[in-house]
């Protein structure tokens, strides 16, 4: 089986794609490096910490082919443990933030194994209402301070070292989080369990019939993905140190997909496109009230309509047809 | 007189209202379940569309002047008539893709609604007042029985039933049936599919706007009316299954008393029950209590 493995990721990832991936790798470690002179952080902050949720979100749905509706939940929770760690036990920023994503993995064991038993639309629909079912418990519980939040939340000193009350500091901490994560994903989908998984995504009956347990690459893919969701949350809230409703609410759940959506489903770069996009749309409606959903239902049917690749799907399709034309 | 510590009064009225949710769960996943069996799309924006028939009630009381009874005949088809727009010019050019387009699709409309709502008329409720035939109630000794309320179970059992005897029992429901299993066959034996499915999509959306003047003495009308409860539709439909038409009916209604008993014995859990129904469901069940696999 290993040898059959490693010709399928041969296969997959031709020397033209890394070239190029490595490239765009280089040129958006360049530009996020550099940004922090030109651009607000925390505008940035904000946005990588979504591009990361994003990219979380983009392995279960653009290389595994399930549609979670329910993805703020680990989002919220791993804010809300994080938050409680940080400023109740007086835990260290990467202790708290270890300790919310370690228990929005544990929420991912136990969602996932109950929606991993529906396919399709059911899959969504599961998760959306294990969310749901999430929120009001948030709602209800004492230590979340209901509608307010936790507030105030202290951002310490990174490994005792680092004082991440200096913005600059924070942008690059945050930064490195980011690009671990997104790493580790760019390695998970380009890994034979990566290849697994995008064969369940096209034809799980054929993927069973050749001898794997589907059932345990879906529940890995949903726990990673929860997990690293948990630290894009848990990361969020040392920067605004403020974890609330609004972060485990549904709409949430809906902002991830549409990131994602407007970036490319199923590309490497396409979901940290579409987080900057969606976040700049944001920040600039944000005094218009109600215009924000407005605007993100409008450019849900524009990409569902007429825009499914997403940008970075878009321009890779463009690429693949000039380099068509000119051999 | 108490039953289990509990004051036969709050008993009865929570049941009541669990009976009244239930109605309002049936009608909206029987729509569903219409809808899913032939366009094989999970309608996102049903929850939108009860609140616009909630709304459209509002309007016709506000602005014509047509109270209650002419809100009945007039929203499902005003509503129903804004789905059939929506199946003409968007829904349609999704059937051959991933049907999960189709969610992402009426999540986006749903969103576009309820924000155009929430922009003009604000998060807090309108009030709609009861019809006067239906006002006031009757002492049954046990409790007191709003005869509103009980015009709504009465007239959504009707409603739900009757759905399911045309889909069931004559001829035009079995045209239906046959094009859920086979379009392409139901279609060479020179039935109009495209116009069917769309006719389908405009009734389960009716049936929406429906549920929506029937809410809206009850609730206020309110934009963010049917946010939350689309998602506990989700959750019945996925109790349910989508398979069969009694099958919904029967877990709305169930769904609907389980949460209202809920609210009595253990107020705290009444918002999540339902879910934590699904849960168990799912592990016992996977394909729903009358779903196929």
């Amino acid at each position: 089986m290993a040898a059959v493995d490693s010709a399928a990721v041969s296969a997959a990832l031709s020397s033209s794609d890394l070239r190029a991936h490595r490239v765009a790798f280089v040129a958006m470690v360049a530009i996020l490096v550099a940004a922090p002179f030109m651009v607000y952080p925390v505008f940035l902050m904000k946005a990588l910490c979504f591009a990361l949720f994003a990219c979380a979100f983009n392995l279960l749905i653009g290389f595994g082919g399930l549609l979670s509706f329910g993805h703020a939940m680990f989002f919220g929770t791993a804010g809300y443990v994080t938050a409680h760690a940080a400023k109740v036990w007086g835990f260290p920023p990467e202790v708290a933030i270890l300790a919310g994503a370690a228990v929005s993995t544990l929420l991912g064991a136990v969602t996932g194994l109950l929606a991993i038993r529906r396919q399709g639309i059911y899959f969504a629909m599961i998760t959306l209402a294990l969310a749901q079912m999430l929120y009001f418990f948030y709602l209800q519980a004492p230590f979340t301070g209901g509608e307010d939040g936790i507030q105030a939340v202290p951002r310490g000193k990174l490994f005792g070292l680092i004082d991440l009350r200096q913005t600059l500091a924070l942008y690059f901490v945050v930064l490195a989080i980011f690009l671990g994560g997104f790493l580790l994903i760019y390695r998970v989908i380009h890994s034979p369990f990566g290849q697994v998984l995008k064969a369940i995504r096209e034809n799980e009956q054929r993927v069973i019939s050749l001898g794997y347990n589907t059932d345990h690459y879906k529940l890995l893919a949903f726990v990673l993905s929860a997990a690293l969701s948990g630290l894009a949350g848990a990361t969020k809230v040392i920067v605004f140190q403020l974890a609330s409703l609004t972060d485990v609410n549904w709409p949430m759940s809906g902002e991830v997909v549409l990131m994602t959506l407007v970036g490319g489903l199923g590309t490497v770069f396409g979901p940290v496109v579409g987080a900057f996009v969606i976040i700049a749309m944001e920040t600039y409606l944000a005094e218009t009230g109600q215009w924000v959903t407005i605007a993100q239902g409008g450019i849900f049917v524009v990409c569902v309509l007429a825009f499914r690749r997403g940008i970075v799907g878009e321009l890779i399709a463009l690429a693949r047809k000039i380099g068509a034309r000119r051999t | 007189m108490e039953i289990f510590g509990i004051p036969t009064q709050a008993l009865f009225g929570q049941l009541l209202i669990g009976l009244i949710n239930g109605s309002f769960y049936a009608l909206l996943s029987l729509g569903l379940a219409v809808i899913f069996g032939l366009l094989n799309i999970i309608n996102f924006t049903h929850g939108a569309q009860y609140m616009m028939g909630a709304f459209c009630a509002y309007f016709l009381a506000t602005k014509t002047g047509l109270g209650y009874w002419w809100a009945l005949v007039i929203t499902p088809f005003a509503v129903g008539a804004t789905g059939v727009l929506i199946e003409r010019t968007m829904l349609r050019r999704l059937y051959k893709l991933d049907h999960l387009y189709g969610l992402l699709l009426t999540f986006g409309l749903a969103l576009i609604i309820q924000g155009l709502f929430r922009h003009q008329y604000g998060a807090s409720g309108l009030p709609y007042p009861i019809p006067g035939e239906l006002s006031g109630g009757q002492n049954l000794g046990f409790m007191f029985l709003p005869r509103y309320r009980a015009w709504v179970i009465l007239a959504s059992l009707v409603i739900c039933f009757g759905t399911w005897y045309v889909i069931e029992r004559t001829k035009l429901g079995s045209y239906l049936r046959a094009a859920t299993e086979n379009p392409a066959l139901v279609q060479a034996f020179g039935i109009n599919v495209p116009r069917m499915v769309m006719l389908t999509y405009g009734f389960g959306v009716g049936l929406a706007g429906l549920a929506g003047v029937f809410a809206a003495p009850i609730y206020q009308v309110n934009p963010l009316m049917g946010e939350h409860m689309i998602i506990v539709v989700f959750a019945v439909v996925v109790i349910g299954g989508m398979g069969s038409i009694m099958g919904s009916i029967v877990t709305g209604f169930a769904l609907g008393v389980i949460e209202g008993l809920t609210k009595v014995f253990y107020p705290e859990a009444s918002n999540t029950v339902i879910f934590i129904i699904m849960a168990i469901v799912l592990l016992i069940r996977p394909q729903g209590l009358f779903g196929q696999r």
